[in-house]
């Protein structure tokens, strides 16, 4: 079992933590300016990194929202930080 | 170069070989270096590139290909899934993909004259409650309309079938019935792979193995060829057959994809006397297993949910895996167990496979198969050949096209047949 960092509760489970997106994939806007290409590529694209990534995370048990630095290949989290994305 | 490789097998060249010791077969294909132009070159030697190859050459007389692989042939998620071949899913779209795909699996031994050791012994999803057996009954309907096989079992009916299931009064998932697909069954992963690799090499097709796609040759906008491991190769169409590497590739041609990659794990049991010939899934606990020829009990479930290209697993799956297991045959309890691996699995926000153009003109996608990959080797490698060959699509692949992304006519099967992939 692999510990995460949350920032408020410190290392917990990684069975309590949710991926949620890519960091610094904000929703375009205004919405009623935003093509059908831009809308598709903030839903559903991402880069996928095979490396290091930097990633919103969700700790679902008390409900924060932060930023992990890790590796997709080794898993090493190596930057965690509260806050806007 | 002058390797003698191709000859056809058969009884009597067993029997023959019997008689010399074994002393005359030849290598399945050849390992030549590439040349430095091709027709079109297919990155990735698993099932599907090498299906790909193979279709390209009998289907459209095209066989100046080169099949290019970083590690060795079948050696990705070819070698690493459950073997599983279905066609159970609920949209028209999905079932004359995966059928077409069964169509193909079930004259592959012949047509390929090697054997796979397909096995149709069917595939049983068991359902826990009375509103399961509605959607269960709803997806049988689906199946029935949409030309494949499909029958809605009873209690009895998946006891028959699977005499060991938990049938207790205390089970945490009773059997209320189940979803009974009886032409779905296993094959012998590997065999695929190198029954594909063998005819596609006799037909002509260069398979090279630890060569790595390193970056890709564009010209005025149009994709050119690739930059490998052992030098550049030109090639009027290049298509992309990687499984769970689509994104790093994506990155290299400068186009982002709908995929996320994941870790999904299998593991199998020491070889036990034969005790189970289906394949049984519980829609409770989300497992899955069967008996192999050689008596292992084969297990598989969800996927790893951390985003990974880690090609191991990590142990909170294998906990929910073994425990689903034990819950629906508690006799498993005195296996041990001997073996785990994984594969790196590319899912899409529809659960539903890409095959199309990619953003760069030349390159075409075979990718975001997710946890299906293997079923569909066959119908993948012939509609993504036929796109190379023609450049349009086929019927059955153009709903699956990128695009849909962008139109939003995407075929959730995630929420339609409810198998989470």
């Amino acid at each position: 079992m692999q510990l995460f960092p949350c920032p408020f509760c410190g290392l917990r489970d990684e069975t309590e933590f949710s991926f949620a997106t890519e960091a610094g994939r904000g929703r375009p806007e205004p919405a009623a300016e935003v093509s059908a290409d831009a809308w598709s590529s903030y839903l559903h694209f991402g880069a996928n990194p095979k490396g290091a990534t930097r990633e919103v995370w969700l700790h679902a048990a008390c409900g924060e929202f932060f930023v992990m630095e890790r590796d997709t290949v080794t898993h090493m989290v190596t930057v965690q930080e509260a806050g806007e994305p | 170069m002058g390797t003698c490789v191709t000859r056809r097998y058969s009884a009597f060249g067993l029997f023959r070989e019997g008689l010399r010791g074994h002393t005359g077969w030849q290598p399945a294909w050849r390992s030549p270096q590439p040349k430095t132009r091709y027709d079109a070159v297919i990155i990735g030697g698993g099932g599907q590139g090498l299906a790909t190859a193979y279709y390209l050459a009998k289907n459209h007389g095209i066989n100046n290909v080169a099949v290019i692989e970083k590690g060795w042939l079948g050696g990705g998620n070819t070698g690493r899934n459950t073997t599983t071949i279905r066609s159970n899913y609920f949209y028209p779209e999905s079932v004359a993909l995966y059928d077409f795909a069964l169509k193909l699996y079930e004259g592959l031994s012949r047509e390929l004259n090697y054997n796979i050791m397909l096995s149709q012994r069917g595939v049983l999803t068991v359902s826990h409650s009375d509103a399961e057996m509605e959607m269960a009954a709803r997806l049988v309907n689906a199946m029935q309309i949409n030309g494949t096989d499909a029958e809605l079992l009873d209690r009895d009916g998946v006891i028959a079938r699977a005499p060991l299931l938990n049938r207790g009064e205390t089970a945490r998932y009773p059997i209320f019935g189940g979803v009974w697909q009886g032409r779905a069954g296993v094959a012998r992963h590997d065999a695929v792979a190198w029954g594909y690799a063998r005819a596609a090499d006799a037909a002509g097709v260069d398979i090279i193995q630890n060569c790595e796609v390193t970056g890709f040759l564009v010209e005025n906008g149009h994709c050119a060829g690739v930059e490998t491991t052992l030098g550049t190769i030109r090639a009027d169409s290049v298509a992309m057959c990687v499984a769970g590497h689509s994104g790093q590739l994506a990155a290299l041609a400068g186009f982002e994809l709908p995929i996320r990659s994941y870790s999904l794990q299998a593991m199998v049991s020491e070889p036990v006397k034969p005790c189970l010939d289906t394949v049984v899934l519980y829609l409770g606990t989300g497992t899955y297993l069967f008996q192999s020829d050689k008596g292992e009990i084969v297990v598989g479930g969800g996927l790893d949910r951390v985003p990974s290209y880690a090609q191991r697993g990590n142990p909170p799956m294998q906990q929910t895996v073994i425990s689903g297991m034990l819950e629906m045959f508690p006799a498993f309890g005195q296996l041990k167990m001997l073996r785990q691996w994984a594969g790196i699995v590319d899912v899409v926000p529809d659960s539903s496979p890409i095959i199309g153009p990619s953003p760069l003109p030349g390159l075409i996608l075979n990718c975001g198969w997710g946890t299906g990959g293997f079923k569909s080797i066959p119908a993948g490698g012939w509609l993504t050949a036929k796109l190379i060959a023609t450049g349009e699509h086929d019927d059955i692949s153009c709903p699956f096209d990128l695009d849909r992304f962008r139109t939003g006519r995407l075929i959730d099967e995630a929420a339609g047949s409810g198998i989470a992939h």
